[in-house]
């Protein structure tokens, strides 16, 4: 494990970190949740959002007050000079000199989100609903091809190209940093420096139809060693699960391959999401469900309900074993 | 009596003493002259009866329809904005579909902000401005009547479609290519339903700016004017150059719908980026146009609940002037996370963070009259103390997020939702409701509820902030916004169900306050007639109620002139000051200079008729038919209305008036027709064509935008527009608007045949004109490439304005002919000139960039 990003924080700054989980709720976990960092980016923002929440509190504070003192306490004699003073110091004065520091600091800001990579870089196209993931090492002629999940290196930056099918869609872990609008016809880019391993989860910010609510994906930032690792085994073709030929048999009767690549098998499809290592992913569907058998079958046989106007048909005509055999196929699918 | 051009100007001599000396004010009326003069107002101004009852144009009647019209859309996008709590109670729910919940939240917000924000400003300002100026009426009723009309069609229409399932679903901002995409009327509904509410805004925004500049009181110049009037000048000023970007987004959007013109497609030259900056050029303004005349009501508040007048009325001036300006350079910061550079990035966020300070110098304004004023908290008080503090919190995430980083985290997030939410509450809907409190008494001359208003008051801020304060948790939580449904387990599950309590907590203040409006008031005893204790004119109000507006036009010399002058209110209604009769048993108002508020004309104002309501009939079926793809009854139905509109100038209005001067009291002479700048005709028209000038600078905008953001503009090889057909086209627009200019002096001069001959050859070169540009784009395939639909885009907007400007000039022609233009009655003619000045330049700009742009673009790279 690599050190906590707490410990890059300068003390002061681990302070204001905390200071508005303790004063806001205790409940401030969750996967997806800005306000619970696991990257440098994140963190930055995060200290950003506390010193104005702060800041805000007491000018809220301030103004309300003299507000309410002014409609209730009834004084004798201010001056004309007293009053306009008020209005071109807390009008013009005040609000300058705030904003002016402010500025100063947010804006030195602005530039990290599309600092230079450490040699990674992922490609990921925006589809309706669902994400087309391509890893770019250094140096890689070919990319390694993915689908709905997003895997990281700890303590590296990654540079993300960002680009959309045919509406806009916006890509954005939470617990990493920012998001940043997927056009189609044009490339965005973002860089991102995860810190803490764990899973996490994005989701698409921009409305993009019917199923908008589930186009999400797990984000699994991984120690380096273990990524390479996992990478490599990515770049791999398919090995299916020892028994799983009645699934395969059903899969492609069924006609799935016309949409889906499953490589190292006939099934080059280029419609929907890359199956060849579905089984190892941490969720199915975009985010949609979890990797259990049982949720595998309800996919094929549910699809619209889980996912409304998907393109996918539902296969419901399926017997309960002939799901159940075709879930086995995908959840082997390592 | 006229300049060398031809405009007249004030005729000191023969127009008799001004300002009036005391002793003249001090002569009193005789009772019986009094009580003749009353009956003879009464009848003018008498409201229809039975059905002809919605034949009245009276801003007294259509400022409450409006106002009431605009109030149930509101509480209809409450019950939409319910039924999207109810579906966001608990995770996983299937209360509504995908679709529907994204068609609610759809109509939600383009029903809050075009049926409801803004209409209601322009309802409050059509009912109330008037009395705060003691101008018997707006300038143009029927304009009001005929905006009021469309505005209750489109809107119906729009809000309707939900009912049906074929409501738009792609967000308030449409944003293609989603909604270029979106299958179904939906899209279609949106831009055309909108656009018809927008031009019906548009006319409502010319008629409160010429209001406010040419209908004040003999006296009140500019700098003693009420706040309110300098608000709706500021308001409607942004309304003419905000809305007319999105009219032309519309239109090119509605182009791509249509005839698959690929503005918004990539993959043939267009950009959807484009969109999204035309609709925030209008979209930010939009925010202020809604924000500040909110002020404006508080800013008429707080110095009665002072006992005061305000403080720093300059600074709040320049402030809101300031604000108006500032707002048209934000736009960028709805479009932080769309990988623009970083330098414009920070220029936008240090512009956005700009407009905290004249918003600070406003609020600290009020706070510094509170503070040396004598305080006497009354319940409209209450709503706005409600709304600062909760527009304040709004204002200070505002400054959050304007911060471009902090944004790129919480940008489509409910924290934005929880933003926008309490800048509107807080900035529009606690101060109207307030204004609603103060001015009710105003209107129906009995007061609200303080029990009930206390009970509402209570119920919405509670609700409010039970509803919208954990959202800001919810959305750093990373709840994005427009999901119709979410996974347990993310920490958002409590945090929507107790916003989903808040907003019920909502609908009952609300049904409070909606209960306090309807309930039978007959008991009720009368009011005393300045039960506030206000010191600016409305207040001068007849209680019990009479249609006239003001008894008679005082001369007024001060911002308060009921604080300043206690013999005010007895002279006014002793007739003693202007205007105090109508022997000609006409609808008349008072028009003044635009700066120092001299007297200049008697205008005859226009009364109760049908023809406003025909009109805004067919022009309602011209634009949502189209929605529906049946397109000749719908240019059917164009041809119509613009017939109405010619029948209802031709009959009433710029007529040759029976006599010349009228005198109006205290001496004072005053002409009945007036041409050029003096009349109020020519300012309508003048800022009519800023407004439509800006959207023809906003299509061209579009050329410049896909010259420079896009590599393939135009395409290798592309076809151009011919050049000898353009030049052709510029030189035949050209004459024919200096054959109209020509007209006017020939007209003016006496020389009518050379006039009429003129006008009647101008109108053969424009059609030559037009066609020859059209000509020059036949042979280009507008659906192939973004270059050649531009171009043809162009052509459409320039030659619909041509036959526009024909139009005109056979009417002047035919005015001729039948002697309504005369060489001293010249108003048509001076209006026409005018929208030719603007025609002749947006040719030569339209013939200048579509005949240059080969050269320009195939310069070597």
């Amino acid at each position: 494990m690599p050190p906590a990003p707490c410990h890059r924080l300068s003390p002061p700054a681990r302070a204001l970190r905390a200071l508005p989980l303790l004063l806001i709720c205790a409940a401030c976990e969750g996967r997806q949740s800005a306000l619970d960092p696991a990257g440098e980016d994140a963190a930055v923002l995060l200290t950003l959002f506390t010193v104005m929440l702060i800041g805000a509190v007491i000018l809220w504070l301030a103004m309300n007050g003299m507000f309410y003192g002014f409609t209730r306490v009834h004084r004798s004699q201010i001056s004309k000079t007293t009053a306009n003073s008020i209005v071109i110091g807390g009008g013009i004065l005040l609000p300058t000199l705030l904003i002016g520091a402010l500025l100063g600091w947010g804006l030195s800001i602005l530039p990290d989100h599309q600092k230079p990579g450490d040699g990674l870089r992922i490609r990921v196209i925006g589809e309706q609903w669902w994400w087309r993931v391509e890893y770019w090492p250094e140096g890689a002629d070919t990319p390694v091809i993915s689908a709905n999940e997003i895997r990281l290196p700890a303590g590296q930056r990654t540079e993300f190209t960002l680009t959309s099918d045919r509406v806009i869609h916006s890509f954005w872990i939470p617990a990493l940093g920012g998001k940043m609008d997927m056009f189609p016809g044009r490339e965005t880019t973002l860089s991102l420096k995860p810190e803490k391993p764990g899973v996490y989860r994005g989701q698409c910010a921009e409305l993009c139809g019917a199923s908008h609510a589930w186009m999400a994906f797990e984000a699994v930032v991984m120690p380096p060693g273990e990524f390479d690792a996992w990478l490599e085994q990515e770049a791999a073709g398919a090995q299916p699960a020892e028994g799983t030929e009645e699934g395969r048999d059903i899969f492609f009767r069924e006609g799935c391959a016309a949409c889906h690549t499953i490589r190292g098998t006939q099934a080059q499809g280029q419609v929907g999401p890359d199956l060849t290592h579905v089984g190892s992913r941490h969720s199915l569907g975009a985010g949609r469900l979890g990797v259990t058998m049982e949720e595998f079958a309800a996919f094929v046989t549910h699809t619209e309900d889980l996912k409304p106007e998907v393109r996918m048909p539902a296969y419901d005509h399926l017997s309960e074993d002939e799901r159940a055999a075709l879930a086995a196929y995908l959840k082997g699918l390592e | 009596m006229s300049d060398r051009n031809g405009y007249p100007v004030i005729d000191r001599s023969r127009r008799g003493p001004y300002p009036p000396t005391e002793e003249m004010l001090a002569e009193p009326v005789p009772q019986e002259e009094q009580e003749a003069q009353q009956r003879r107002l009464r009848e003018v101004w008498a409201t229809p009866k039975g059905f002809r009852y919605w034949t009245a144009v009276n801003n007294t009647e259509v400022g409450v329809w409006y106002t009431m019209t605009a109030f149930a859309f509101m509480l209809m996008a409450g019950v939409m904005a319910l039924i999207i709590r109810v579906q966001l109670a608990v995770p996983e729910n299937d209360l509504v579909s995908a679709d529907r919940f994204n068609q609610l939240f759809t109509m939600h917000g383009s029903a809050m902000m075009f049926l409801f924000a803004v209409p209601m400003f322009e309802a409050i300002s059509i009912l109330l401005l008037p009395g705060f100026l003691s101008a018997r009426d707006m300038p143009f009723p029927r304009l009001s009547a005929f905006g009021y009309w469309c505005f209750l069609i489109g809107g119906v229409f729009v809000i309707g479609s939900i009912f049906f399932d074929a409501a738009p679903n792609s967000g308030w901002f449409m944003y293609p290519p989603l909604a270029t995409q979106a299958e179904g009327p939906g899209s279609d509904i949106w831009l055309l339903g909108l656009s018809f509410i927008e031009v019906a805004s548009i006319a409502a925004a010319v008629e409160l700016i010429v209001g406010s500049l040419k209908c004040r009181p003999p006296g009140m110049r500019v700098n003693i004017m009420p706040l309110y009037a300098w608000y709706v000048m500021v308001v409607g000023g942004m309304i003419l150059f905000a809305f007319p970007p999105l009219i032309a987004g519309d239109f090119l959007f509605e182009l791509e719908r249509s005839l698959d013109w690929p503005f918004f497609d990539p993959e043939r030259g267009g950009d959807p980026m484009l969109w999204q900056h035309l609709f925030w050029i209008f979209g930010h303004p939009e925010v202020y146009i809604i924000f500040l005349p909110s002020i404006a009501i508080a800013s008429m508040i707080v110095p009665t609940v002072a006992r005061r007048p305000i403080v720093g009325y300059s600074w709040i001036v320049l402030s809101a002037v300031g604000t108006g300006f500032l707002s048209f350079g934000l736009w960028v910061h709805h479009m932080f996370t769309t990988g623009l550079p970083n330098i414009s990035l920070g220029f936008f966020s240090a512009a956005s963070e700009s407009v905290v300070i004249p918003t600070g110098i406003q609020i600290f304004a009020f706070l510094a009259t509170l503070m040396v004023g004598r305080v006497k908290v009354n319940l409209p008080m209450l709503w706005i103390a409600g709304g600062l503090a909760i527009f304040t919190a709004g204002g200070l995430t505002g400054v959050m997020i304007a911060v471009a980083p902090f944004d790129f985290q919480v940008h489509d997030t409910y924290f934005i939702v929880a933003h926008l939410h309490y800048t509107l509450f807080g900035g529009m809907v606690f101060p109207v409701i307030a204004g609603v409190y103060y001015f009710f008494p105003f209107i129906r001359k009995v007061q609200l509820s303080e029990r009930l208003g206390r009970w509402a008051f209570w119920l919405i801020f509670a609700g409010f902030n039970i509803c919208f304060l954990p959202m800001h948790l919810t959305g750093l939580k990373g709840m994005p916004r427009r999901i119709y449904a979410y996974p347990e387990g993310l920490g958002w599950d409590w945090l929507n169900m107790i916003s989903t309590v808040g907003a019920f907590i909502i609908a009952a203040g609300f049904a409070v306050f909606v209960w306090d409006l309807l309930r039978p008031k007959g008991h009720q005893p009368q009011i005393p007639r300045n039960p506030w204790g206000g010191g600016t004119l409305e207040w001068t109000h007849d209680v019990p109620a009479e249609n006239w507006g003001v008894r008679s036009i005082p001369h007024v010399h001060s911002r308060y002139p009921l604080w300043d002058d206690p013999k005010l209110l007895e002279r006014v209604d002793a007739g003693r000051y202007y205007l105090p009769d109508s022997k000609q048993g006409q609808r008349e108002t008072l028009i003044t200079s635009v700066i120092d508020a001299e007297p200049m004309q008697v205008q005859k104002v226009t009364g109760p008729s049908w023809i406003s309501i025909w009109a805004a009939i067919f022009t309602g079926a011209c634009f949502i038919l189209p929605t529906f793809h049946i397109y000749w009854p719908a240019a059917g139905a164009g041809a119509l209305a613009v017939a109405c509109i010619i029948w209802w100038l031709w009959r009433d209005t710029a007529r040759p008036p029976e006599v010349e001067r009228k005198d109006v009291g205290l001496g004072l002479s005053l002409p009945t027709y007036a041409s050029g700048p003096a009349s109020v005709g020519w300012w309508a028209m003048w800022i009519t064509m800023l407004g439509d000038a800006t959207g023809f600078a906003s299509v061209i905008f579009g050329f410049f935008f896909y010259w420079t953001a896009r590599p393939d503009f135009p395409p290798e090889g592309a076809a151009h527009a011919d050049g000898l057909m353009i030049a052709a086209a510029a030189i035949l627009l050209l004459s024919s608007w200096a054959l109209t200019l020509g007209a006017r002096r020939l007209n003016w001069s006496g020389r009518i045949a050379g006039a009429r001959i003129a006008l009647g050859v101008a109108p053969v070169l424009a059609l030559l004109g037009a066609a020859a540009l059209a000509a020059s784009v036949l042979h280009l395939s507008p659906s192939s490439h973004v270059y050649p639909a531009i171009l043809c885009a162009v052509v459409i907007w320039v030659g619909a304005h041509t036959g526009v400007g024909v139009v005109m000039q056979l009417y002047c022609l035919a005015g001729s002919l039948a002697g309504k233009l005369t060489p001293n009655h010249d108003a048509d003619l001076h209006n026409v000139t005018l929208f030719w000045h603007f025609q002749a330049l947006s040719a030569l700009v339209a013939c200048a960039v579509m005949g240059l742009a080969p050269l320009l673009l195939e310069a070597p790279a």
